[in-house]
């Protein structure tokens, strides 16, 4: 008959173990070493990143002080460095990214768990999911050549003539349609975030439970009214956190925005204006720095954006977090 | 002797009384999930070479059991064994009893067919390869042999390279304990082995139970009475964890001594 | 019952108005889609020739190619597939098996996705101190670094999320048979997540293949032809970038024909690497 394990003596110490076992012990102590080595490293990342942005953009904040924050002047030639104009900039133009974004994106949201028949939901959302795909660099291509056009002779002229002289809002709209600007920069950006909010908001809508809404459709509600009344708040904290999660893409979006929003050193009211945005600036000027200040300037806006950001993911993440106990997972 | 409290060890009715006769041993078994018992005091002893059946209703701690006789649960950081478990006399629980090698000689197959992502013949040999180092035409032999004993080399004997996954359930849960016998252990444990399956792949794999028997030890839970009482020589009856009889099988069904495993038995409670 | 009629049917048209605005939505959000897409297409068909893979970038006002800026990419992508892979397995294989539900994952995946939707500059100018300060120079080394710290919490997410699918039997089945527990992990869960894991490495690749931020100051860009990667390296997305800023035609046209193959290339990746999660469903 064959060996049988059994064979070697247990009883006494050692045990004379093919080789395959013999390292089994130390294979595994090994090979967990590594592994939380590496998940520490993400860890290590997040820090490292945050702490080299803070000690690269140093001789900045202790040079302006907290007046680099909201000073206007940003000036390479007399090496005065203030980050308003960027912070401004960035502000608005994802502000304009979320009113144009968010209702776009829960309409398409409703669209694909509502109304859409089954076999359609998947090509649906895949091709909303494609949007995501594309590149930002050809968002701004596709930005300068193709859309700024559009909306210098068409999109422009229209808002300037016919919304520049109410009161109060028209100042928004007020000034020369160039194209380029923080309106046109907006509306790219609310391009790109929408694929990443629809589709939280859709995973959110579709686990809703079928029996709430079945016994609001057996009431005689509307489907509007099931949506309005059942869906929406069942999954109110997921739809904000979705909500958060593109307005933190749209703060840290470089490429699309930097093709169209025109490198201004001014702030501007009207939204037909160039502006500049801290992701813009940095790209814009980074290979053109000549001066140390100059660097540390634009590392220490770059650190701006990544606590603004950072803080932004966060709050995206817990949200999503706590809907996804709420639903037991 | 119905009514009567009694202890553990006399309950224990079995052909072999004394520890050292058993090829595998409980003594005073107390299992936790945490903070919650789900064994309380089991003692007995498993014949060598003869099928025991664990039976009893939903809860009772029969697969709690089995899971201690070949050390699974010990993955789980929360879930500990006290008292002694003896394989050949030696205990299990030490600490110093090499896991790995424990789980060479108690081999396991799970209530849910679940082959390995790979050929049919790596899945037999995967285990093989691990333990022993045997040349090709050594390992071709063995895997024809494990298959051989869990009645599936007919079906599969030209296909040895494709999917595991591309067999149907029953061959599935075949070729699983193709796997397990791969290593010749001397014991194996049947963790409801038929209860995903339907009745003539449940029946196949009964017979092919009923034909290893002369080489393995065999601990099975089920919780098909008749199961039960087909294919095994012991039956231990479970309830809330403790152990409330244990007897020949052909006793066990006929002549039970305690009252709740005859109303168990009997149906009067699932 | 005719006020109820009438305020029912009132209900009835906000419903129809509100799921009709939903609709134009979506048509607007796929007419964007089909506009952009289509945009980029034509442009870039009408600017593809054969000169873009034999020749190289041009300088201002010349007719060239795009064979460096190619080149280029691929290394700088393949180095950070090589640094990022692995680690991104081993940084996932941790959260999914030796600390599931603990405190420590909790964190770490919390961070990882911070990571993943962090603004890609914020890593150049990370790697910008990281390497290109402590060398001195720009190089294909800093952008594929940049771009693997960018590849890496995909690969991270993807391997915890793929590996938890794995039921549980299979690795109690494995370790039944006395095989320890690393081994386990490597033989048999990989095996059996391969697809999945393999699809978030593929989609990963797509993503980083697009990239532009993260090199505009670690590897910057090089006119010439250059397999190395100590010295600043050419790219597609920084050419696209500089030569669609410029004011030359020419290089606009080489800038169309980039980003077209560009988009091709990463929106064939995306399908492909659904195609092979949805062929090999197999545990």
């Amino acid at each position: 008959m064959s060996e049988r394990l059994s064979d070697a003596s247990v009883a006494g110490g050692t045990v004379t173990l093919p080789p395959g076992r013999a390292y089994g012990a130390l294979g595994d102590r090994l090979f967990h070493a590594v592994v939380l080595g590496c998940a520490l490293l993400v860890l290590v990342i997040l820090l490292a990143a945050a702490l080299s942005m803070l000690w690269g953009g140093w001789d900045a904040f202790s040079t302006f002080g907290l007046g680099f924050l909201y000073g206007t002047e940003w000036n390479p030639v007399t090496r005065q460095f203030a980050a308003l104009v960027p912070i401004y900039g960035t502000l608005v133009t994802s502000a304009i990214a979320m009113i144009i974004g968010v209702p776009i994106s829960l309409g398409i949201a409703i669209f694909v768990t509502e109304i859409a028949p089954r076999w359609l939901r998947g090509p649906i959302s895949g091709a909303i999911e494609l949007l995501a795909g594309i590149p930002s660099i050809i968002y701004g291509m596709w930005g300068l050549f193709t859309f700024v056009p559009f909306m210098s002779d068409h999109v422009q002229p229209w808002l300037i003539d016919n919304l520049g002289p109410l009161p109060i809002i028209g100042i928004l709209f007020d000034g020369v349609p160039l194209g380029i600007g923080m309106l046109t920069a907006g509306i790219i950006l609310a391009i790109m975030v929408i694929p990443f909010i629809s589709s939280v908001m859709r995973d959110v809508f579709l686990v809703v439970e079928p029996s709430l809404k079945e016994s609001a459709y057996a009431l005689g509600s509307t489907k509007w009214e099931v949506i309005r009344d059942i869906v929406l708040p069942q999954t109110r904290t997921a739809v904000v956190g979705g909500i958060f999660l593109g307005l933190g893409r749209a703060l840290g979006e470089t490429m699309a925005v930097t093709f169209v929003l025109g490198n201004a050193q001014n702030i501007s009211a009207s939204l037909m204006a160039p502006g500049n945005s801290i992701a813009a600036a940095i790209a814009n000027e980074f290979t053109e720095a000549d001066s140390q200040i100059y660097l540390s300037s634009l590392i220490a806006l770059g650190f701006v954006l990544f606590v603004v950001t950072f803080i932004v993911l966060a709050l995206a993440k817990l949200m999503l977090l706590r809907m996804a106990r709420q639903r037991g997972e | 002797m119905r009514g009567e409290t009694q202890t553990t060890a006399e309950r224990t009715n079995c052909a072999a009384e004394s520890a050292s006769a058993g090829k595998l041993a409980l003594d005073n078994v107390n299992f936790y999930y945490g903070d919650t018992q789900a064994l309380k005091d089991v003692s007995l002893v498993f014949p060598e070479r003869e099928v025991s059946a664990l039976i009893g209703p939903s809860g009772c701690g029969k697969s709690t059991l089995l899971r201690i006789l070949n050390k699974i649960y010990a993955i789980y950081p929360h879930q500990r064994a006290t008292g002694a478990v003896l394989l050949d006399g030696q205990n299990i629980l030490a600490d110093n009893y090499p896991t790995n090698a424990l789980r060479a000689r108690v081999g396991m197959v799970f209530q849910k067919p679940v082959p390995f992502p790979m050929s049919i013949y790596e899945n037999v040999a995967y285990g093989v390869r691990h333990h022993e180092k045997l040349r090709k035409s050594e390992m071709d032999a063995r895997v024809e042999e494990a298959l051989i004993q869990s009645a599936l080399w007919d079906e599969v004997k030209d296909k040895l390279s494709s999917s595991g996954l591309s067999l149907s359930g029953g061959q599935q849960q075949r070729l699983c304990i193709a796997r397990a016998v791969a290593l010749r252990p001397e014991v194996l444990l049947l963790d409801e082995p038929t209860s995903a399956l339907d009745p003539i792949s449940t029946a196949k794999i009964e017979e092919l139970i009923s034909q290893i028997k002369t080489k393995f030890t065999i601990v099975i839970v089920t919780h098909n009475m008749q199961q039960a009482s087909r294919i095994s020589d012991n039956t231990a009856f479970m309830y809330l964890g403790q152990l409330i009889e244990y007897d020949k099988t052909a006793t066990m069904f006929q002549n039970p001594t305690q009252k709740q495993t005859e109303d168990y038995i009997t149906g009067r409670y699932g | 019952m005719n006020t109820n009629g009438s305020i029912y049917r009132r209900r009835q048209i906000r419903s129809i108005g509100a799921l009709t605005l939903a609709t134009l939505a979506t048509a607007v959000g796929l007419f964007l889609l089909v506009w952009i897409l289509g945009s980029t297409f034509i442009n870039g068909l009408a600017a593809i020739s054969p000169r873009l893979f034999t020749q190289m970038t041009p300088p201002p006002g010349s007719d060239g190619g795009l064979l460096n800026a190619f080149f280029g990419s691929f290394l700088m992508v393949m180095l950070a597939t090589v640094i990022g892979t692995p680690i991104g397995i081993a940084a996932g294989t941790f959260l999914a098996e030796y600390n599931r539900n603990g405190k420590l994952s909790a964190v770490i995946r919390f961070v990882n996705d911070i990571l993943l939707s962090a603004p890609s500059i914020i890593i150049g100018l990370f790697v910008y101190e990281l390497v290109v300060r402590q060398t001195g120079h720009f190089s294909g080394y800093a952008g594929g670094i940049a771009l693997s710290f960018i590849l890496l919490p995909v690969v991270v997410r993807t391997t915890d999320e793929m590996l938890r699918l794995v039921p549980d039997v299979m690795r109690e089945a494995a370790l039944s048979l006395g095989i320890p527990r690393w081994k386990m992990i490597t033989d048999v869960l990989y095996k059996a997540a391969r697809a999945g894991i393999l699809t978030g490495v593929l989609l990963a690749i797509a993503r980083i293949s697009g990239e532009t931020a993260p090199l505009l100051f670690t590897a910057l860009n090089n006119q010439y032809w250059s397999a190395d990667l100590s010295q600043p390296m050419a790219n597609v997305p920084v050419v696209i970038f500089q030569y669609a800023m410029s004011p030359y035609d020419q290089w606009h046209t080489l800038a169309w024909a980039g980003a077209f193959i560009m988009t091709f290339f990463i929106l064939l990746l995306s399908v492909v690497s659904r195609l092979v999660l949805n062929k090999r469903k197999s545990f």
